[in-house]
């Protein structure tokens, strides 16, 4: 099955998902940062956060990858030095291998890395990701992106692809990899020593995908996943409301200006998709400035606005631990998750594990976190059966098309 | 026949690196053992890297194959297949250890230049300077099938793509000067003004236009590891690459390779000492020599079993031979000849096929060999397997430290996970008290670790020499 069940979210079923991005959100966050500058790059940072995170509580860790900065795309209004290179931290590290660098230090963590679909081979990204979950122990998610950064198409040496193309690109890097993830059922491995055979190659499929953009012939070059299938995230609005009725996305990310408007943008996008026939996860998305060693949370921003203004299209909370948690109370009542952006990651890391999550958890709202699950169980998934499985046994499984 | 390469131009240094290879996908690996582990689950890769760790190993290897290898028009079912991308597995691993260093094998037809130069940056900098790219290269449009551009590279062209992706890849990892990153949170800006370059290349089949987004590692860049052994893959290796992971392991023939490599990397402007080779080896180890060989027999049996061998020929005769007797002779019958297909991942193709069937029918009348031994005799990598006690195995490497044939071996266990325990716990120790195996890890980083020279700064417009170890970049 690929549409997870409805949501009691009173019986403490919601998920914390944490966001890591070098120093923190705010692109002035290294400014502020306990870290050195060139330290955040570094193995011991990472190896850190994702330890924090996992022992404060969160569900998962999000690695972004917010791809090349745009030249074609002005800088923010009243910026010394639009587009000002160097002035804050212009680099990152690949998310996918900085998850896979944290599949055998964490045991309960989900590791999601944002992987581009546009510029990316769906080839490889489908082989990378099934090969985090076999690093993570079916602890791996996808958080999908469509990058519109002209830069991002001039590295790769590429036309630019923007509007509803992306959307097509997304949709068509998700269909390929989820074929190849089932390209090889999960008992294609045999090691059957008479008949000399180490794999049952009946159990292998080409996936012969043809999307008018390329054609992808498979099978994988690595076995099924531990999970089957990767849960697959996405920014709601990406994908056409056909491809999310179809399946294509696990989980949506759900974004609004403030987050007055955020239970509404919920609920509005959980009654699209009653329409659409599917029940993908819903995750808000919240920016979080917290009170922190006696400096007010409104302080701490403005003194960060001050180097560099946080332009994010996300919803942001700036005040003390106890607004957050009556906050993320109302937002749980409506969402199956919350994905947390902290402006500083060691000073709000520290906040929310210190006085937020406690507090949720002591009400309830939280699901547990269990060492060894899989990401797929977190989100109330079963482990779906190959899609190719279902053809060789004549019975298709519910939601597979072919 | 002198033992040694001429002493003006290459002096030996008298010691040995091991690597190891997890092969992944090949009929080397034996799965038929009960001993045998999974191919996939990561349990088996931190145990190899570990154990090769504690073994003083300088480089864990992975290869990769873009496309399942196929038989007679179907997956191949004989051999081990399925293996993790290797620069994700690699980034695991980084986490788990602490010196060896970390080689993924990478396509340059199937990759993007900036794409793929910012993956290994990613690495080397979360492994503390560990990260090495073994370059490999191919033609070969039935890969192809599993990407966007398809099929797209002639033969012909593929060294002169390969070698433009590698400069452009060392330009992108050139990019930001030293120090580029603001030593404190208290500076002005986060990186200094114009201390990152950025990197424009128009090329036939590509073009790439970058700022590139991550700073050096602590080796500088990732170590450069290459494999082809035509003259025109060797010439590529001496003008790029810091070592050569050769087919050459046998003493005369290792030799002959390093003088030939050597003139090769003199006549590209390099020094004698910048490119390392280190060949495949596969070591069947015992404490007597009995027992080793009584070892190899097994593992060959295990190897190749009598549906390997046939299938081994099938792959050449390009038919179904399963009517032959395993134990019998080669097939009477000729191959089947079709001008216009491709290697499946395996085998050669075309009119080749036509003459090595009856060069090989002839050589294995002339032996007495059937089926079965004259294809574990083909496939045994019988130069490259060093069978014997742990002491004359020692005694043989050591006349390869001193004689500076090889700077090291590149091990395929042939047994996953548990492959590598014997040698690390017999043979370096042997390797130790002849004085030609590290005691310790000379460095943490890759480069440190097999003796190399930070690289010059190819950037272009930039002048660079190197002084007493350091980089110094001229205006």
């Amino acid at each position: 099955m690929s549409n997870p069940p409805a949501k009691d979210v009173s019986l403490g079923h919601g998920l914390l998902l944490l966001d890591l991005d070098g120093a923190g959100s705010h692109p002035a966050a290294w400014r502020v940062s306990r870290t050195a500058p060139a330290s955040v790059l570094g193995p011991e940072h990472l190896r850190g956060a994702v330890l924090a995170a996992e022992s404060a509580g969160f569900h998962a860790a999000t690695f972004s990858d917010p791809g090349l900065p745009d030249p074609d795309q002005p800088g923010p209004p009243g910026e010394p030095d639009p587009g000002h290179p160097g002035r804050d931290a212009a680099a990152r590290l690949n998310a996918l291998q900085r998850a896979a660098f944290a599949g055998p230090v964490t045991r309960s963590l989900a590791l999601i890395p944002e992987v581009d679909t546009v510029y990316t081979e769906p080839f490889h990204i489908s082989t990378q990701l099934a090969s985090l979950d076999y690093v993570s122990g079916g602890r791996a998610g996808w958080l999908v992106a469509a990058s519109p950064s002209a830069a991002d198409a001039a590295a790769v040496g590429r036309d630019t692809v923007r509007g509803e193309r992306l959307s097509r690109e997304a949709a068509d890097s998700i269909e390929v990899s989820r074929r190849l993830w089932d390209s090889w059922e999960d008992d294609a491995v045999i090691r059957d020593v008479p008949t000399g055979r180490y794999l049952d190659v009946d159990k292998l499929h080409y996936i012969d995908v043809e999307n008018g953009s390329y054609s992808v012939k498979g099978p994988s070059i690595i076995p099924r996943p531990p999970q089957g299938q990767l849960p697959v995230l996405a920014p709601a609005g990406l994908l056409t409301p056909e491809a999310v009725a179809a399946g294509a996305a696990d989980a949506l990310l759900v974004s609004a200006p403030t987050p007055e408007l955020l239970a509404a943008e919920l609920a509005a996008t959980r009654a699209g998709l009653a329409a659409g026939g599917s029940a993908p996860a819903l995750i808000a998305e919240l920016d979080v400035v917290l009170d922190s060693r006696g400096q007010a949370a409104a302080q701490r921003l403005a003194g960060l606005n001050r180097h560099t203004a946080w332009q994010s299209p996300r919803a942001r909370f700036a005040g003390p631990a106890a607004e957050l948690t009556e906050l993320l109370t109302e937002v749980l009542a409506r969402a199956d998750g919350v994905r947390l952006h902290p402006a500083v990651l060691d000073t709000d890391l520290e906040e929310l594990s210190r006085l937020v999550l406690p507090e949720l958890r002591r009400r309830g709202l939280l699901a547990p976190t269990t060492a060894d699950v899989t990401f797929r169980e977190q989100l109330g998934l079963a482990r779906p059966a190959s899609r190719y499985a279902a053809i060789t046994a004549g019975t298709a499984a519910p939601g597979a098309e072919n | 026949m002198s033992h040694s390469t001429n002493p003006a131009e290459f002096t030996p240094s008298g010691q040995l690196q091991l690597g190891v290879f997890f092969q992944g996908v090949n009929s080397g690996t034996v799965w038929k053992s009960a001993e045998s582990g999974s191919q996939t689950d990561f349990e088996s890769f931190r145990r190899i890297a570990q154990t090769a760790e504690r073994g003083l190993f300088a480089a864990f290897f992975l290869g990769e194959g873009l496309r399942l290898r196929e038989h007679l028009g179907r997956p191949h079912a004989l051999d081990i297949a399925g293996r993790p991308d290797a620069q994700t597995a690699l980034a695991a691993l980084a986490a788990v250890t602490t010196h060896i260093g970390l080689v993924a094998t990478q396509n340059t037809t199937y990759n993007d230049p900036a794409d793929l130069a910012h993956r290994l940056s990613t690495l080397d900098l979360l492994s503390g300077g560990r990260a090495a790219w073994n370059i490999v290269t191919t033609d070969n449009a039935w890969t192809g099938a599993n990407f966007r551009r398809g099929g797209y590279l002639d033969h012909a062209g593929r060294y002169t793509h390969a070698e433009a992706f590698v400069e452009t890849a060392k330009r992108i990892w050139d990019a930001w000067d030293d120090g580029a990153i603001a030593a404190s949170a208290a500076a002005a800006r986060w990186s200094a003004e114009g201390a990152v370059r950025r990197v424009r290349h128009s090329g036939q089949h590509y073009s790439v236009d970058v700022t590139p987004r991550l700073p050096r590692s602590a080796q500088y860049r990732p170590v450069l590891f290459q494999a082809g052994d035509s003259p025109e893959g060797r010439d590529f290796a001496a003008r790029q690459a810091d070592v050569i992971f050769s087919a050459h392991p046998q003493l005369e023939d290792a030799l002959e390779f390093r003088r030939d490599i050597v003139e090769r990397t003199l006549r590209a402007g390099r020094g004698a000492q910048d490119v390392k080779i280190m060949p495949a080896g596969e070591f069947i180890l015992a404490a007597t020599p009995r027992e080793a060989l009584e070892k190899k027999a097994w593992v060959r049996s295990l190897q190749i079993g009598p549906q390997q061998a046939i299938a081994y020929l099938e792959q050449f005769w390009g038919r179904e031979l399963q009517g032959y007797d395993p134990d019998g002779p080669l097939p009477d019958i000729d191959p089947v000849v079709d001008e216009t297909s491709e290697t499946r991942g395996s085998g050669f193709h075309g009119a080749k096929t036509s003459q090595l069937a009856d060069q090989w029918r002839a050589e294995a009348k002339e032996k007495g060999l059937s089926i079965r031994q004259f294809v574990s005799a083909k496939t045994s990598r019988g130069d490259s397997t060093f069978t014997g006690s742990y002491t004359e195995v020692a005694d043989r490497l050591a006349e390869y430290a001193r004689t500076g044939a090889v700077d090291g071996f590149n091990i395929s266990p042939w047994l996953i996970p548990s492959g590598l325990d014997d040698i690390v716990n017999h043979l370096v120790p042997e390797l130790q008290e002849r004085g030609v195996y590290p005691t310790e890890y000379a460095g943490s980083t890759l480069r440190k670790n097999l003796g190399l020279a930070t690289p010059v700064r190819t950037a272009a417009g930039i002048e660079a020499e190197v002084e007493a170890g350091s980089v110094t970049a001229r205006a």
